[in-house]
């Protein structure tokens, strides 16, 4: 009866393990064993029922329990059992035929739909959407007007009004794995159409299908017997629905009658779901990863303490901070390992390693703002002397208290990091409202003020736009003049270039450039593009696989790269750029030359040009595997 | 804006049309002994005959349904063929109870899922088990053996609520709200977790959005971002899966009401199946399926009015 069926989630090819980790559940093995019953007593019927269905005995109505009829008789003197057992028969046979119906027209059309696209594609995505918005038990209803109280007619008709289901499940799993590699390549090597669809397509939609099956099965009992309930069902025949009418009609003399068919009911269907979940559990494989509590289980990596010349002057002081996320064994895997970071007042220090380095979890960290399952290990994190984090435990409400206000963050995506649901101006003016206290007008001024500033050309324009309505450089200058609106003193600035097209890149940092030599505003730099750190740091620390390698100002980083990992940063700047080899810079693989400054300026410029971000060992590896 | 809605009403006419024809012809078939269940048994050939022309069964299909089309236009949907009672007044006497048991039951879903869906999302624990069990329980047992079950206990053993409605067709809303409560209950049981555990998911989806992280990087407040920001984002999808549960009540009434015995529209559909009763069964179709349209065209302009790239295309 509620009609929205949850549509279970794609999940990619079946490893083995799975019928393992599924029998492990002890409600699949209940729910299963709970089905076995069933059916096997529903085929048993001929043979176990004491009675025929449709005997009477007109002397011996609404009896107890007991005697020869075990569960007694109904109003019409026929024995429970009996009926129960052939109610079970007809129920199982006509959701099995209903289920047929339903895949039989979902399935090929959501083949054919999503395989080949194209006009079949639209017509039947029309017919879905059309049969999506039937009331289905209207429908039921006139069609049994139509065409007679037969349970088999309705649950034809009730298997095409479920066929959608199958048809975008179907359509959807074909479409996302139509255009996959090993599909590409199976056409390459000649396989036809029926095969690949056969071998690599139905593979993906079985184990959805399944589950949807078993969901499918559930709702169309529960239909058919609400159908029967109503006195619409056939009644020639003995049914699960029928029973509990007659049991509700008699709800008062022989209240036991309901409680048969209820149990028959209830118990199928919800072996039904629990199976359903079952499976949909052991396929997406839902042990709950729970975080230890304690924090015994570090994995400290003690840090090189990092020399501080002049200790008055330092706004960040990060130390020792290691980061990690629950791993399958219970403890953490460490993606931060032991980093220490100082910053002071006014300086811009890089953070520069490729993805995957754990250069972002630090930043976040630093704004208390991970992820949910991330946890801080242990570490020491400083900001103008308060502890934010002290041997690994957060202090939640100082972290919240300098956020927008002493520390503000620039994000690298500029489009999602907008609420795509709010004017820019309305989003742009309610932290000062809300953290400096100006009133609305006051804080629109502002932000007029701080968007003009940042060289946005129009700002009442951007101001009364929605962030679709504008371009990407133009949102990362929102947001860049969004984490200028309180006045902080700190900007973590995660990879702020990187997202934008490679000709607004450099609009970008110049505004970053300009914003910080105008306000003198700290900035923790976080990029993977030794070109933006050259351009605009002081000071660089190189993170790779957690830790930071090395740390030193951006003259003896780039002149003098002491790190094997750090020379190689700064060849990658130089990947692909054979053709510039004659100017005097060397390929990736040649021992690092010691730039002289204009070379390095020469360099620089090429990164310049260059900041598509390089592919990491991990990203390649994958790719080559899926080819 | 205007052209969305002129055009999502252009497409409502065409389903209107569709269904109405494709359920005209399939009852067509049926009607061929319709004359002779309406006189009865002794009825001569002679009678049969003549009812039948009466009521245009002699005519074929075409004739029949253009016939019957052109005074549905009118706004002329025929007379009971059993009870001569027109269809018009029909729906318009069973509607409202039916409309009001929906509504109230929806309402009370949609303020309880969110609350439920919302804190099961944001606050996880205890409450995020309660709704993730009571959807699979939700799932497991149909609405109307609930409220079979509702009744037996409550209505029964208890004696609580009572067991049978006791309004009349146009009995006016005072004389509803005791024989209703135990029916809204049951909807309300039935629907809410699934429904909360959509909303759940919604939200979770949005707080893991970028956007999320960025408002708390600038000092926003917990509370705000969720219920300003999250919920708003979320709300479309909420309103989906409510638009959806209504359209699946529409089905679900029809055995509630006979549960509760409650003489509205589902009651009314159900006898006139029973007895092949055309004209009736045709109003009721056609009456479903403009509440089907219009409830997608109000959570579509819904939809619309929250998220404002839908609103400019």
């Amino acid at each position: 009866m509620t009609d929205v069926i949850r549509t279970p989630t794609l999940t990619t090819r079946v490893p083995r393990g799975q019928v393992r980790r599924f029998l492990r559940n002890p409600l699949a093995v209940i729910s299963l064993a709970v089905l076995g019953v069933i059916v096997a007593l529903a085929a048993l019927a001929p043979v176990i029922a004491p009675f025929d269905p449709n005997f009477a005995d007109i002397g011996h109505t609404l009896a107890d329990p007991g005697g020869a009829n075990l569960l007694g008789t109904d109003s019409a003197g026929r024995d429970v059992f009996t009926r129960l057992l052939y109610g079970a028969q007809l129920t199982l046979l006509s959701a099995l035929l209903c289920a047929v119906v339903a895949i039989g027209l979902g399935l090929p059309a959501g083949l054919i739909a999503g395989f080949y696209g194209g006009p079949f594609d639209s017509a039947s995505s029309w017919v879905t959407n059309l049969i999506i918005s039937l009331p289905g038990i209207i429908v039921l209803l006139s069609v049994r007007a139509a065409l007679g109280p037969s349970v088999w007619i309705s649950m034809v008709a009730f298997g095409i009004l479920l066929s959608p289901g199958y048809f975008r499940l179907t359509r959807t799993a074909v479409q996302a794995v139509r255009n996959e590699l090993y599909v590409d390549a199976a056409r390459v090597v000649g396989l036809s159409d029926a095969r690949i669809i056969a071998r690599h397509i139905l593979s993906v939609v079985r184990a959805p299908l399944i589950i949807q099956t078993a969901l499918i099965f559930g709702v169309a009992i529960a239909v058919q017997s609400g159908l029967q309930f109503l006195g619409l069902g056939d009644p020639s025949e003995a049914s699960w629905g029928e029973m509990l009418g007659d049991g509700f009609q008699n709800i008062y003399i022989q209240p036991l009658l309901m409680l048969w068919p209820v149990l028959a009911i209830g118990l199928t269907i919800g072996s039904l779901v629990l199976l359903g979940n079952a499976i949909r559990d052991a396929l997406e494989d839902k042990r709950v990863v729970s975080a230890p509590r304690t924090r015994a289980a570090r994995t400290v990596v003690e840090p090189a303490a990092e020399e501080i010349p002049d200790a008055a002057d330092v706004l960040l002081q990060v130390s020792n901070l290691s980061v990690g996320y629950p791993s399958a064994d219970g403890g953490h895997t460490p993606v931060v390992r032991g980093v220490s970071l100082t910053i002071r007042e006014g300086e811009v220090l890089g953070l520069v390693g490729e993805s995957g380095s754990g250069k972002s979890q630090t930043a976040f960290s630093i704004l208390g703002l991970l992820p949910s399952s991330a946890r801080i290990l242990s570490g020491t994190i400083f900001f103008r002397g308060d502890a934010l984090v002290r041997g690994g435990i957060r202090d939640a409400a100082l972290m919240k208290g300098l956020r927008g206000r002493r520390i503000a963050y620039i994000p690298q995506e500029p489009m999602s990091n907008l609420d795509p649901a709010f004017k820019i101006g309305a989003q742009l003016t309610r932290p000062m409202v809300k953290l400096l206290g100006l009133s609305k007008k006051q804080a629109r001024a502002q932000a007029h003020a701080l968007l003009a500033s940042v060289g946005i050309p129009d700002p009442d324009r951007v101001l009364g736009s929605y962030p679709h309505e504008i371009s990407g450089g133009m949102a990362q200058r929102v947001l860049i003049a969004g984490a200028l609106s309180c006045d902080p003193d700190l900007i973590i600035a995660d990879e702020p270039t990187t997202a934008l097209d490679v000709t607004v890149q450099g609009e970008v940092l110049d505004v970053l450039r300009s914003m910080q030599e105008r306000t003198g505003v700290a900035v923790l730099l976080v990029t993977h593009n030794m070109g933006v750190i050259a351009d605009i740091a002081d000071r660089v620390a190189v993170m790779r696989q957690g830790e930071i390698v090395e740390t030193g100002t951006v003259d003896q980083i780039l002149a003098a790269p002491a790190h094997p990992y750090t020379q190689a940063l700064l060849g990658s700047m130089l990947v692909g750029r054979e053709p510039l080899t004659p100017l005097g810079i060397g390929p990736v693989d040649a021992p690092e030359p010691v730039l002289n400054r204009a070379d390095r300026a020469l360099a620089l410029a090429v990164a310049d040009s260059d900041r598509e971000e390089p592919l990491s060992d991990a990203a390649e590896t994958a790719l080559r595997e899926e080819i | 804006m205007l052209m969305f809605t002129l055009r999502r009403l252009g497409a409502g006419v065409v389903l209107l049309i569709a269904i109405t024809a494709l359920t005209y012809t399939l009852l067509f078939f049926s009607s061929s002994s319709i004359a002779r269940n309406i006189l009865g048994e002794q009825a001569t050939q002679d009678q049969i005959a003549l009812k039948e022309a009466e009521l245009g069964l002699d005519q074929p299909l075409p004739v029949r349904f253009f016939a019957w089309a052109q005074a549905a236009v009118r706004g002329d949907f025929g007379r009971s063929w059993f009870n001569g009672e027109s269809v018009t007044d029909a729906l318009v006497n069973r509607t409202p109870v039916t409309l009001t048991l929906m509504l109230v039951s929806i309402v009370l879903v949609a303020i309880v899922a969110t609350a439920l869906g919302v804190l099961a999302a944001v606050r996880r624990g205890w409450v995020d088990r309660v709704v993730q069990v009571g959807a699979v329980v939700g799932d497991a047992i149909p609405g109307f053996v609930l409220a079979i079950i509702l009744v037996a206990v409550f209505a029964v053993q208890l004696a609580i609520f009572p067991a049978v409605s006791t309004i009349q067709p146009g009995a006016g809303a005072a004389a509803w709200i005791g024989s209703l409560t135990l029916p809204v209950i049951a909807i309300v049981l039935n629907y809410v977790t699934s429904s909360a555990q959509q909303i759940r998911s919604a939200v979770i989806k949005q707080l893991e959005q970028d956007y999320v992280r960025t408002l708390r990087s600038r000092g926003i407040g917990e509370g705000e971002i969720v219920l300003k920001h999250v919920l708003r984002s979320a709300a479309p999808a909420g309103l989906t899966v409510l638009s959806l549960q209504f359209i699946g009540l529409l089905g679900g009434v029809v055995i509630l009401e006979r549960v509760f015995a409650i003489p509205g529209l589902g009651a009314l559909a159900v006898g006139a199946t029973v007895r092949g009763d055309i004209p009736i069964v045709m109003g009721v179709v056609i009456l479903t399926v403009l509440i089907v349209i219009v409830v997608n065209l109000l959570v579509d302009l819904a939809n619309g009015a929250l998220n404002p790239k839908v609103r400019l295309s």
